[in-house]
């Protein structure tokens, strides 16, 4: 019976980042209705029964290996290389070089759809942001720190290619910032703590999304194939220190200025994984993302709340004192 | 019992404040916010009850003001409201900003433009945005045009603010950017001019090398660091419309006509006043 099925139809989709909780969930979204490569250069993914899965660094030679033995139709790139994993140079070598292999291969090997996941990060935290920043917005990130120079760079070698080969479909994503269970990204391993540093005198306004609304966006978005650069982001918003008091956290006030004064204490305190010293910007300036075009092209809309965000962290914490 | 005194006290002094008047006109002010209570740009419902209770004493019993015109403010739908600057503090912004909140014809919230200093100063910065102040950049202007809100804008910015009390009520250069604004955004123009705020702080000179050296616009010689309770006078002029493409020249013709109907609303406020000061 199911050999009737004809097989021939359903896309192979290549998915890097695949050992992360929003890769997982883009996963389970398409499996069965595509075939899934799963690739990521930290471990060899467990997976469902029928999902082949890689341990692979993408600007090394291995990774063409990939191409060659599947006849890939898309690529959907979350993978990215953070801050508190590798050194800036790896960083470097993974994101920006990788992704412009990932691009490369995806040409030679005839892709036709490539999703890449950005960050909201690339436009920099400024006193003098607007806010709902547009797409066409210039990306001032690497002015503010040459640690996010590689998050930039990735954004214009995707641009490139965006323009210069139509035939790949690129889609870039800037989502705000995303939480929920088992993502391990800056934002999410700082509310996750007990004790969270915020700057005296300054609470910007800041965007939240569920991982599970990211991974619905990221999907819809793979499935209607509409060309460009969308920032994904719902429209609510709320100050920083309010969002640390209601994921109950306790607040750690620091010094604000000079600049330099919170920076060096992240340094000399070593807060690298969840309040590093080139992200303090972040924490005193707003990067406030108009989510209209993606909003409005997919008629997308994000499903969970504020309060359930935060509810996560909250319940985690409540869990965590229960059991002491 | 002491410790609930103190709570006492401070919610004693909010039900002061946020009177059930303010409650009624923030209530009908239709801005919309999200679940927590924030717009995009930080405006606070709950913190903009308790400033405008505190501005609205300032407005009636310390300035004194006097409002005319204010029907030309529309109900709804995108507005700019140009002033002319003065005063050193921008007392005159907040004064427009309590009049067009507590307009009888239908109450608004009218966002100011503030300077781009601000918001790297601690505390302040977010004080300001949490009462609907916003960095005087065109992004935030075309956004909020295009959500339909009030706004509030000096053209002379700086100019007008930071000069002395010799060139009081001498309109200083306009920026164009209001005009293209309103042009582009098809956004009608409400002319205010403020009588009043020129000798709230009256500054005979301006230590311009300490203030570069300081990082501020200005830094003025002033009898009073505190504003002096001077009598203020508002005038709003019917709204101006303004469309379609034009020159750069054409543009400066058309500020030059906004400014004429700003001599004019001003000239009206300083013949009405008859004392500075009592």
């Amino acid at each position: 019976m199911a050999a009737a099925k004809p097989h021939i139809s359903k896309k192979t989709i290549l998915v890097t980042g695949a050992a992360g909780s929003l890769a997982k969930r883009v996963i389970a979204r398409l499996h069965g209705k595509y075939h899934i490569i799963a690739v990521d250069f930290r471990r060899k993914v467990d997976t469902d029964a029928g999902i082949p899965s890689y341990l692979v660094e993408l600007h090394k030679r291995g990774f063409e290996d990939v191409f060659a033995e599947h006849k890939i139709d898309a690529v959907i790139h979350i993978g990215r290389m953070f801050a508190h994993e590798r050194d800036r140079l790896q960083r470097y070598n993974a994101n920006v070089l990788g992704t412009k292999r990932l691009l490369d291969l995806s040409r030679k090997y005839g892709v036709t759809q490539v999703l890449i996941h950005s960050t909201y990060f690339v436009y920099g935290a400024s006193a003098y942001n607007p806010a709902l920043i547009d797409e066409e917005a210039p990306l001032k990130a690497s002015e503010v720190t040459q640690e996010l120079v590689d998050s930039v760079e990735v954004e214009s070698l995707a641009n490139i290619y965006l323009w210069k080969h139509p035939d790949l479909n690129i889609t870039i994503l800037r989502p705000c910032n995303v939480l929920g269970p088992g993502v391990r990204n800056t934002m999410s391993i700082l509310l996750a703590r007990a004790m969270v540093p915020v700057l005296v005198g300054f609470s910007p306004m800041m965007q939240f999304l569920h991982v599970e609304d990211m991974a619905e966006a990221i999907v819809l978005a793979f499935d209607k194939n509409k060309p460009g650069i969308y920032n994904v982001a719902p429209d609510d918003y709320v100050p920083y220190q309010q969002a640390v008091s209601e994921c109950g956290c306790r607040k750690l006030p620091i010094p604000s200025i000079p600049p330099l004064l919170p920076r060096g204490i992240s340094s000399l305190l070593n807060w690298n994984g969840f309040f590093p010293p080139y992200m303090v910007s972040y924490f005193k300036y707003p990067v406030i993302l108009d989510g209209k075009l993606f909003r409005e092209t997919f008629g997308w809309k994000p499903r969970r709340n504020l309060n359930d965000i935060f509810s996560y962290y909250r319940k985690q914490k409540l869990v965590a004192k229960a059991v002491v | 019992m002491l410790g609930f005194g103190k709570l006492n006290l401070k919610e004693r002094t909010l039900a002061h404040l946020v009177t059930p008047e303010i409650e009624h006109l923030v209530a009908s002010i239709p801005k919309p916010v999200g679940s927590f209570g924030y717009d995009p740009w930080g405006y606070n419902e709950e913190r903009f009850k308790v400033a405008l209770g505190v501005c609205k004493l300032l407005y009636e019993k310390y300035f004194r003001v006097t409002a005319h015109g204010l029907e030309h403010v529309p109900k709804s739908g995108r507005v700019l409201i140009i002033g002319n600057h003065s005063g050193q503090l921008p007392m005159d912004g907040v004064l427009v900003g309590v009049a067009v909140a507590t307009n009888p014809d239908g109450p608004r919230l009218a966002r100011a433009m503030i300077e781009r200093f601000f918001p790297t100063v601690p505390w302040l910065g977010n004080y300001l945005n949490a009462l609907g102040g916003v960095i005087g950049d065109p992004v935030n202007c075309v956004k909020m045009l295009e959500m339909e809100e009030a706004i509030i804008v000096f053209p002379e910015g700086v100019r007008g603010s930071g000069k002395l009390y010799k060139d009081r009520y001498r309109l200083q250069r306009f920026g164009n950017g209001f005009l293209h604004l309103a042009m582009h955004l098809n956004t009608p123009i409400v002319p205010v001019g403020i009588v009043g705020c020129e000798e709230t702080m009256p500054a005979l000179l301006n230590m311009a090398p300490l203030a570069k050296l300081l990082g501020l616009p200005y830094l003025p010689v002033v009898p009073s660091l505190l504003p002096l309770p001077a009598r203020v006078y508002l005038n709003f002029g019917k709204p101006m419309h303004f469309s379609g493409c034009a020159t750069e020249a054409e543009v400066a013709e058309r500020v030059e006509e906004v400014k004429a109907e700003l001599r004019r609303l001003i000239d009206l406020g300083l013949q009405e006043r008859t004392s500075i000061y009592l």
